[in-house]
């Protein structure tokens, strides 16, 4: 009882917040001129200093992108963006090599204070390893020495380009090519910076390894690439949280990610997406395109996403799998919030390909205010995943008549042995449970926050302890003002 | 593709609009204007993804512009093998309306059975209200290219209080030597608190490649009820295209069942609005393919209206290479609150060759509804097959008993005792690989009459 009352305590205190991340730091910072040609290209791979095969990477794409027109199936509607009035790269000025945090800019460390994000190493109890990314450049990275001992590189790309360039030129673009998609071909070409992990051959990752991804500057696209390879036995949780200043114009977030497991590795990929969602009018807002693919290469190799979705006015994101080594498993949990006029189309796709895989779909949405938000994924299974086994659960809570949820699943069997089950249900919040709780004494608002919360229980507990409770916290935010 | 039949249509231009009044003329010119722009459905959109119509459009198909004979003995060339399933019966050959007596006949209750074109001649003011507002050109394949091409098919009008005494059974025969293309439209009217059972039949005496194109409009008056059964045994060489679009008005209520025991190509599409309170429908479905033939269930139900129920069940079991798609839709509109709508599909897939593709979709607007979905594909219970042979049936025996168990739940939900019975048998037979359109002959030549799940004394 008493761990309610706190609870629903915090609830109240957070609803009356508003967004906390929505300032904007005064940071100088170097950009590329407006607009998308081979130049921009050039003049990014050139200002990064990149190995011949990176350009040639990057050309390939814009060429190949040139030819791709802009997919509309996705159940969202938005302003068509237009790609010539971006800035592709902007990098905050200073800097040189960081070696201490003394070096680095006051005003940057400002703002990853106000984010809360242990950047300083005196936060070192926190036990959480940081790779912060400002507008698409990675600006520190901590307990590089530390994960060093280990043979564990946690670093970003760009220096990864510089320090490893054969593992990036091994494995970039395997998961994702810059053929995949109209947005993945767009950041192959543009992509400024993101990170990069690799863990070698039978180590287990000492703590979680975190991102921190923020646009800053206006009138830029984010683009920022994520390579995590995790070599056979090995074993690692990555987070990734992001957030955005308030701005009247929408913002373009097109990130790329890509998890390589091989033979017995495991990988955890826990994200928040705290994106400015823009405000209740549906002004302003980020445009989240991202595409997110793991594949378990290697036997007996695991992959798990769990994303908590709370930002961004469009959000359009299939976090998938492909179970190509026998006996691998993939896991997929995720909450989606849309409140006001936010839309979210998103899902997952797991691709069986190995004997005996298995998979786990477990998608809560909750729609409130004018939003929509829709499930879709796709469960396949070739003809030589014998004993494949998947199942999916997807559930849609509404709260208020003007809001939508959809589900869209896609299922396709390909052999006779695999065992695929799909289940998804439509309420909205019932009124026993609501009376209970009001009955006990617990308004409305406290009311509704704790039901949501526990209906998205399943997948809350999935995070790593950082990022649940904030998640939560999260969670009655966005839903603030809904009811009534 | 499109150009052919564009083609065609201008080519025939002054036959098909032989005899025909203002209002259809337009509602045809309309209709070419739309199939112009909209084309054959290809494989790139979404609801026509894993059906290639190309393939099946490619033969040099023969269009029937005049009606051969319009009056013949039905009796003489076939028989119906339910036998004693008591129905008025009309009968279509080659996509026209055939009648022993008159083209057009009202029963002692009110109730008018006959020929669409005939009817447009004599009830002009019943067919012009509702020909064509229900089946949207735009949205499912091929209905424009039907509207366009429209000439025949069958016409019911059931007045208010009228319920009609027996089911109406429409019996499709082609017979031709020419590879026939066929376009009927059927029209179902039913006024309030009526009630009408429609039973279709496809037959075809000949085993021709034939393609058949139909679109059928029901309009449910107030706490009317209409029932519909489709049994589709037809051979491989044959394609079959359905649009059936119900529109239901309050009260009213909906049963549809459409049964796919052979087809080389099958696509149904179900297209049910519910434009009413308290309106109940009930979508059902069975797929029992093998060899190389593809079905291809679409479901889409609009809930317009509060406080409606509506009910999908599809069940299939997919031999050797062949393919299935189930894909259906619920749209729950802003207003349409209390909705409850409840979708299910469950496949058996018994060889690693055949395939089936499961879409269901949801998409809701409002809030206090009730909507849940499930998909399964899977095999047979391994745990009920140990039973069973525990039990001394063999293993052939066990694996045809419960797939029959699993289509059973289709079959029972027929209400028609000598139809039901009928259809049993046709899918017991059909999973012991006996079932071919053979069947359909009354010489029942590889009825070999053994008993379906004897048990092997020899192992008890």
């Amino acid at each position: 009882m008493a761990a309610a009352e706190d609870s629903n305590n915090n609830l109240k205190e957070l609803a009356e917040k508003d967004y906390k991340y929505g300032f904007y730091t005064e940071i100088e910072s170097e950009s590329a001129p407006k607009g998308l040609s081979e130049e921009i290209i050039r003049y990014i791979s050139k200002k990064k200093n990149e190995p011949e095969f990176m350009l040639e990477f990057r050309l390939k794409a814009y060429r190949h992108w040139l030819t791709l027109k802009e997919p509309d199936w996705a159940h969202v509607d938005y302003q068509k963006i237009d790609y010539q009035d971006l800035i592709y790269y902007s990098a905050p000025k200073k800097k040189p090599k960081i070696e201490s945090l003394d070096e680095v800019d006051p005003d940057l460390l400002e703002t990853f204070n106000k984010l809360g994000i242990p950047l300083e190493e005196q936060k070192a109890l926190s036990g959480v390893a940081v790779d912060a990314v400002i507008d698409s450049v990675s600006v520190k990275t901590t307990f590089q020495a530390e994960l060093a001992e280990k043979g564990i590189i946690f670093c970003s790309f760009s220096e990864a380009l510089q320090k490893h360039p054969e593992l990036i030129k091994k494995h970039m673009g395997t998961v994702v090519p810059y053929t995949d998609n109209f947005f993945a071909a767009l950041n192959s070409a543009v992509f400024s910076d993101g990170s990069f992990c690799y863990i070698p051959k039978g180590v287990k990752c000492p703590m979680e390894l975190s991102t921190y991804f923020r646009i800053n500057a206006a009138n830029t696209g984010q683009f920022e690439r994520t390579l995590i390879i995790a070599e056979e036995g090995s074993y690692v949780s990555y987070m990734e949280g992001c957030t955005a200043p308030i701005r009247d114009e929408n913002q373009l977030h097109a990130a790329i990610v890509e998890i390589i497991a091989h033979k017995d590795a495991e990988v955890k990929y826990s994200t928040v997406q705290n994106w400015w969602p823009g405000n209740y009018e549906g002004k302003g807002g980020v445009y989240n395109f991202v595409t997110k693919r793991g594949v378990c290469e290697g036997d007996n190799s695991k992959i798990s996403w769990t994303q908590v979705e709370t930002g961004s006015a469009v959000t359009w994101k299939y976090p998938s799998l492909i179970l190509k080594g026998d006996n691998s498993a993939g896991e997929f949990y995720s909450v989606a919030v849309t409140n006001n006029y936010q839309q979210a189309d998103t899902g997952t796709k797991m691709i069986h390909l190995g004997k005996n895989t298995s998979s786990t779909i477990i998608s809560k949405g909750i729609s409130a205010g004018y939003s929509n938000n829709s499930y879709r994924g796709l469960v396949k299974t070739a003809k030589k995943a014998i004993n494949a086994r998947n199942f999916s659960q997807c559930d849609s809570l509404l709260l208020g008549d003007k809001c939508g949820a959809h589900t869209f699943p896609y299922i396709e069997a390909g052999n006779k042995s695999s065992v695929i089950e799909h289940e998804a249900t439509t309420s909205k919040i019932s009124e026993d449970q609501l009376f209970y709780c009001l009955q006990r004494g617990i308004d409305m608002e406290s009311a509704i926050g704790l039901i949501v919360n526990g209906y998205a229980k399943d997948v809350l507990s999935k995070l790593p302890m950082e990022f649940a409770v904030e998640a939560q916290k999260l969670l009655a935010i966005s839903l603030e003002g809904s009811v009534g | 593709m499109k150009e052919l039949f564009i083609e065609i249509y201008n080519k025939n231009k002054e036959l098909i609009n032989a005899n025909s009044n203002e209002y259809l003329r337009l509602l045809r010119s309309n209709a070419i204007n739309i199939f112009k722009e909209n084309g054959i459905p290809s494989n790139k959109t979404e609801n026509w993804r894993h059906a290639d119509i190309e393939k099946r459009l490619k033969h040099d198909y023969y269009f029937d512009f005049k009606s051969k004979s319009t009056s013949m003995n039905v009796e003489e060339i076939f028989k119906c093998d339910v036998y004693d399933l008591d129905t008025f019966s009309v009968t279509m050959l080659n996509g026209w309306f055939v009648y022993k007596n008159a083209p057009i006949t009202q029963l002692e209750d009110g109730t008018i059975i006959g020929g669409l074109s005939k009817a447009i001649e004599v009830y002009p003011d019943i067919v012009e209200k509702y020909l064509g507002s229900a089946a949207d050109m735009n949205k499912a394949g091929l209905v424009a290219l039907n509207t366009a091409f429209l000439q025949d098919g069958l016409f019911i009008y059931v007045p208010d209080n009228v319920e009609v005494s027996k089911p109406v059974q429409i019996i499709n025969i082609v017979n031709s030597e020419e590879k026939l293309f066929l376009q009927p439209r059927h029209l179902v009217v039913l006024g309030k608190n009526s009630k009408l059972t429609l039973v279709h039949c496809d037959h075809s005496l000949v085993h021709n490649i034939n393609f058949s194109n139909t679109v059928s409009e029901v309009f449910v008056g107030e706490n009317a009820m209409f029932e519909n059964y489709k049994v589709q045994n037809i051979g491989d060489n044959s394609s079959l295209l359905t649009n059936l679009f119900i529109q239901q008005k309050n009260g009213s209520k909906v049963s549809n069942n459409a049964l796919i025991l052979n087809g080389g190509f099958t696509k149904n599409y179900v297209d049910v609005s519910i434009n009413g309170k308290n309106c109940h429908a009930d979508l059902y479905g069975l797929y029992l393919v093998d060899d190389k033939q593809f079905a291809d269930n679409q479901v889409f139900v609009k809930h317009a209206e509060p406080e409606s129920t509506s009910n999908q069940l599809y069940k299939g079991i997919l031999d050797d290479m062949a393919k299935g798609v189930f894909s259906g839709k619920v749209l729950v509109n802003k207003d349409a609150q209390k909705t409850q709508a409840y979708q299910n599909n469950n496949n058996i897939l018994l060889t690693d060759d055949a395939k089936i593709y499961t879409q269901p979709h949801l998409e809701i607007y409002a809030d206090d509804v009730k909507c849940s979905h499930g998909a399964t594909v899977g095999q047979l219970d391994p745990d009920a097959l140990f039973y069973l042979h525990s039990r001394g049936l063999c293993e052939k025996t066990a694996r045809q008993l419960l797939m029959y168990a699993f289509a059973s739940e289709i079959v029972n939900e027929i209400s028609i005792p000598a139809l039901r019975e009928t259809i049993n048998i046709m899918v017991e037979k059909r999973l012991r690989g006996e079932l071919s359109i053979c069947d359909q002959c009354l010489l029942h030549c590889n009825d070999k009459e053994t008993a379906v799940f004897n048990i092997d004394l020899n192992k008890i």
